[in-house]
């Protein structure tokens, strides 16, 4: 039975695509057939972060209208042959993803994947709702930052209400926490909220931190997806999430400070 | 000596300062979030009424629903401010 994973915050700009794109491929790189759909319509991003902005031809808006075909809007990964993204539209609004529409294209990809990963837009407008409506689990993407927990917050709070699950009374949507651009010195200076203070507020199970790393930004820049890293600690963390959404207990890496040398803090980062 | 005081004195980290900001307004919206629909339009429209007479916050006011054994009770808590018996053309003045 396929698995529809939505990738949610709220607040903009902590991850979102990054972590889609990632998992997606984490979970392709463990054979499963994966699917990765942006959901941020007139703001599409997530070719450019897969590396596939040069093939997108149609688009998930054209599918919803039937104006192209899913096999035809489909792009092939160029190193996973068992990942395919779904752009989203560039053109059009977000009030052009239609319940219905959104449904059939996710029932028909669950005929041929196993699992279904949606990219959500920011806010909690038409874009969010839907990428989040036909979810069986949810990640939650939150920033050790004041306005990025009050929004990943009241994220939780329309996953727990508005979405199918939710208004269907079937069992609830599971949610995973994964903190992002985690800094262990600044939460050891007491300058930036732990993980612990972040579950407390929260309440939800952590599936996983990611350190801040000059790699990721890096790896968007040319378009292949941090997990891909091996060398970058923000790619080994994502390949541990994967692993924690496979079901693996895995204790959570790369949280304590590290002590800078002398000469570290007198010439450089 | 104050001045000692001053140097030895615990700064409160600001980590700790977001959390207790975050607590305190997660809980608020929970209980906004959890009563019926109509809640939080009910508080704008009791304050579009207190405001007419006294310059308040929509903070100031609490708009509760707690059930008690068989019945549900409303209940409605505004602070006045200390000026409250200054009408309300005076406060804009002030």
């Amino acid at each position: 039975m396929a698995k529809v994973i939505v990738v949610t915050s709220g607040k903009g700009g902590v991850g979102k695509t990054t972590t889609s794109a990632s998992v997606a491929t984490g979970l392709a790189k463990r054979g499963y057939k994966t699917v990765v759909i942006d959901f941020d319509v007139g703001l599409r991003n997530l070719d450019l972060v897969m590396g596939c902005e040069r093939r997108v031809v149609y688009d998930f808006v054209n599918v919803i209208h039937g104006e192209a075909s899913l096999k035809q809007a489909l792009i092939r990964d160029k190193r996973l042959a068992n990942l395919d993204i779904l752009p989203a539209s560039q053109t059009r609004d977000k009030e052009a993803l239609v319940k219905e529409g959104v449904e059939r294209v996710l029932n028909e990809l669950r005929k041929t994947h196993d699992y279904i990963v949606c990219d959500s837009p920011a806010g909690i407008e038409t874009g969010a709702v839907m990428a989040l409506y036909f979810a069986d689990e949810a990640i939650v993407v939150t920033n050790p930052e004041v306005s990025s927990v009050r929004d990943s917050d009241r994220i939780l709070g329309i996953l727990s209400a508005k979405s199918k699950r939710a208004l269907d009374g079937d069992e609830p949507i599971k949610e995973h926490l994964l903190i992002t651009r985690y800094d262990p010195n600044r939460v050891s200076a007491g300058e930036m909220l732990s993980i612990d203070d972040i579950i407390e507020l929260l309440g939800i199970p952590l599936a996983g931190v990611i350190p801040e790393s000059t790699s990721v930004l890096q790896a968007s820049n040319s378009g292949v997806p941090i997990i891909h890293d091996e060398n970058s600690i923000s790619g080994l963390a994502y390949q541990d999430l994967v692993e924690r959404l496979l079901g693996e207990e895995i204790p959570i890496r790369f949280i304590t400070p590290v002590k800078k040398g002398l000469f570290k803090r007198l010439f450089g980062t | 000596m104050a001045i000692l005081d001053y140097l030895l004195r615990k700064r409160k980290k600001s980590a700790a300062v977001a959390k207790e900001r975050l607590q305190i307004i997660l809980a608020r919206e929970h209980i906004d979030r959890s009563g019926p629909d109509y809640l939080p339009e009910l508080k704008k429209d009791i304050l579009k009424v207190v405001e007419k007479y006294v310059a308040i916050d929509y903070d100031k006011i609490q708009v509760t629903i707690e059930n008690d054994g068989n019945c549900e009770i409303l209940e409605l808590n505004i602070s006045l401010p200390d000026s409250s018996t200054v009408p309300l053309t005076k406060v804009r003045k002030a």
